[in-house]
């Protein structure tokens, strides 16, 4: 019995452990100067501007899929009219959000966990502290402030190119016009609809990047270990987002009931 | 053979640059330093030398403050690095210049880039200055060409010799060398060693070169030590070595592999 614990409780809760110091220190130097501006700069634009053709492209095609879905269910009420909020809602409130948490996830988790796992095997990460750079600040920080700030935008695209997707599953079908579609898409929006939404994938987006920047960073095994890295970089940040949306959800509706009703 | 410390050129007179005192290091049930203790005269050039595996490049790291001991304490100067907290780390650090044994470039930046960023972190130089200083770190180890190349495009002696470039940007004090002969041609592995000789003679910075290259060993070495096991089992001047009562120590004076 204790030789099970030994091998196979402890080993996993300590690294549940060493994952949850990770994660602290991470969200704490966030917001701890000295800021790496130049380099966070950077790293928006690996996770942010490289992002947006795939989440443009990905929106488009889920708000036409959704379109097609949502007519189908609406038009046994004869509630057509009602096509364009509906798709909108569902877009802004918890589809766009969750859809950019796993596409970054897999796009921008993969690259974070082979990079970083790269550089710990190649002993770059040792060279940068080795000419007294803090490779955590440098790193890791860098990436996580990257991505809670690529998140929202990159979710705003999204939300954007899903309803010209929505109208243009629509319009082939009823022939309704571009300012039409959108003014009745907007019509029953809320603010709290919107804004906890969009915000919410600020989260996400330090789930995504601590999880990488963790896995990456603790590779080991050569080329292998990076590939692993990678790997496991996006299983876990998409499982791990996963989970804590249902907590977000629910913290949402608690701190919003409107958005419940 | 002598004791540690004496018969090295000046040893005893000069200040030292760095100390290990007890050090030990093991991973997992393997003792790679084992109760090491040193004394690295300031503006000297120090060659460890030993089979491969016996501690030499952990010794470095520990020097530099990648590794900490289990045991023992590590000065670099007058500073205890082993119980600096990371701002104090950091500056020891800027004073050290660290060549790794695979040259650890910074694959997604030029070669010229690599040089700079020590300069461009740690110095209030101009662009211009800090480009025009990365150029003459480059020409000196015989890269200017290839300042423009991407770390992945040159060969392993090129690398070897950006890293080098690299680990000398700051003009440091001490300057840490792990097999700088590994993959370099005689012609090529000749230079550097000239390089690091005029290095240590016109700055009076103090080398730690670790090689297995013992005709580059002999040209640089003030004083030797032989690592073995992790324990330090010789030490001396070049020909202290060679009349080592150690066998081994004795058989790897005599060998004159290149690195």
């Amino acid at each position: 019995m204790a030789a099970f614990v030994r091998t196979a409780i402890v080993p996993p809760l300590a690294r549940g452990g060493h994952a949850a110091v990770f994660a602290g220190r991470a969200l704490r130097e966030v917001f701890r100067p000295p800021f790496e501006l130049r380099e966070t700069a950077r790293q928006v634009y690996e996770v942010g501007w490289r992002s947006l053709p795939l989440v443009a492209a990905a929106g488009y095609a889920v708000g036409i899929v959704m379109s097609m879905h949502t007519r189908a269910s609406l038009e046994r009420f004869g509630a057509e009219a009602l096509i364009p909020a509906a798709l909108a809602l569902a877009l802004v409130r918890e589809t766009g959000p969750l859809v950019v948490g796993l596409l970054v996830s897999g796009r921008v988790g993969a690259g974070i966990g082979a990079e970083l796992g790269a550089m710990k095997v190649t002993e770059q990460i040792d060279a940068l502290e080795a000419v007294a750079v803090d490779s955590f600040k440098f790193l890791v920080v860098t990436r996580v402030t990257a991505c809670m700030l690529a998140m929202p935008l990159l979710t705003v695209v999204m939300n954007f190119t899903g309803i010209v997707g929505g109208w243009t599953a629509e319009s082939a079908v009823s022939g309704m016009g571009f300012e039409a579609y959108f003014r009745a898409a907007f019509s029953l929006l809320q603010f709290t609809d919107y804004v906890p939404g969009t915000l919410k994938t600020v989260v996400f987006g330090f789930i995504i990047a601590v999880t990488a920047s963790y896995l990456g960073i603790h590779a080991s095994g050569g080329t292998q270990g990076v590939g692993h890295a990678a790997t496991r970089s996006v299983v876990a940040a998409s499982v791990a987002m996963i989970a804590v949306n249902v907590v977000l959800v629910r913290l949402i509706f608690f701190l919003f009931p409107e958005t419940a009703e | 053979m002598t004791a540690a410390g004496s018969g090295d050129r000046g040893a005893t007179a000069a200040a030292a640059a760095i100390r290990l005192e007890g050090v030990s290091k093991a991973f997992g049930a393997f003792r790679v330093l084992d109760d090491v203790t040193l004394r690295i005269p300031r503006g000297q050039a120090t060659v460890v030398l030993g089979r491969s595996g016996t501690g030499k490049s952990v010794m470095l790291r520990h020097i530099v403050g990648l590794l900490r001991p289990d045991a023992g304490r590590v000065f670099v100067g007058d500073d205890e690095i082993t119980g600096l907290p990371p701002a104090g780390l950091a500056a020891v650090r800027r004073r050290i210049g660290f060549l790794f044994q695979n040259a650890a470039l910074f694959d997604s930046i030029t070669v010229a880039e690599n040089v700079a960023f020590p300069m461009r972190r740690h110095t209030a130089l101009s662009d211009v200055e800090v480009r025009a200083r990365a150029g003459a770190k480059l020409a000196a180890v015989g890269l200017a060409r290839a300042a423009e190349s991407m770390p992945g495009s040159l060969s392993g002696g090129m690398r070897k010799r950006a890293g080098l470039a690299r680990a000398m940007a700051l003009d440091p004090e001490i300057l840490l060398v792990d097999e700088p002969s590994a993959g370099l041609d005689p012609v090529t592995s000749g230079e550097i060693d000239d390089l690091l000789a005029r290095t240590r003679e016109e700055r009076g910075t103090t080398l730690i070169v670790v090689t297995h290259n013992i005709p580059s060993a002999r040209r640089l070495a003030d004083t030797m030590i032989f690592l073995h096991e992790g324990r330090v089992i010789a030490r001396g001047s070049v020909d202290d070595l060679e009349r080592s009562g150690h066998g081994l120590v004795r058989r790897f004076m005599r060998s004159e592999a290149g690195g």
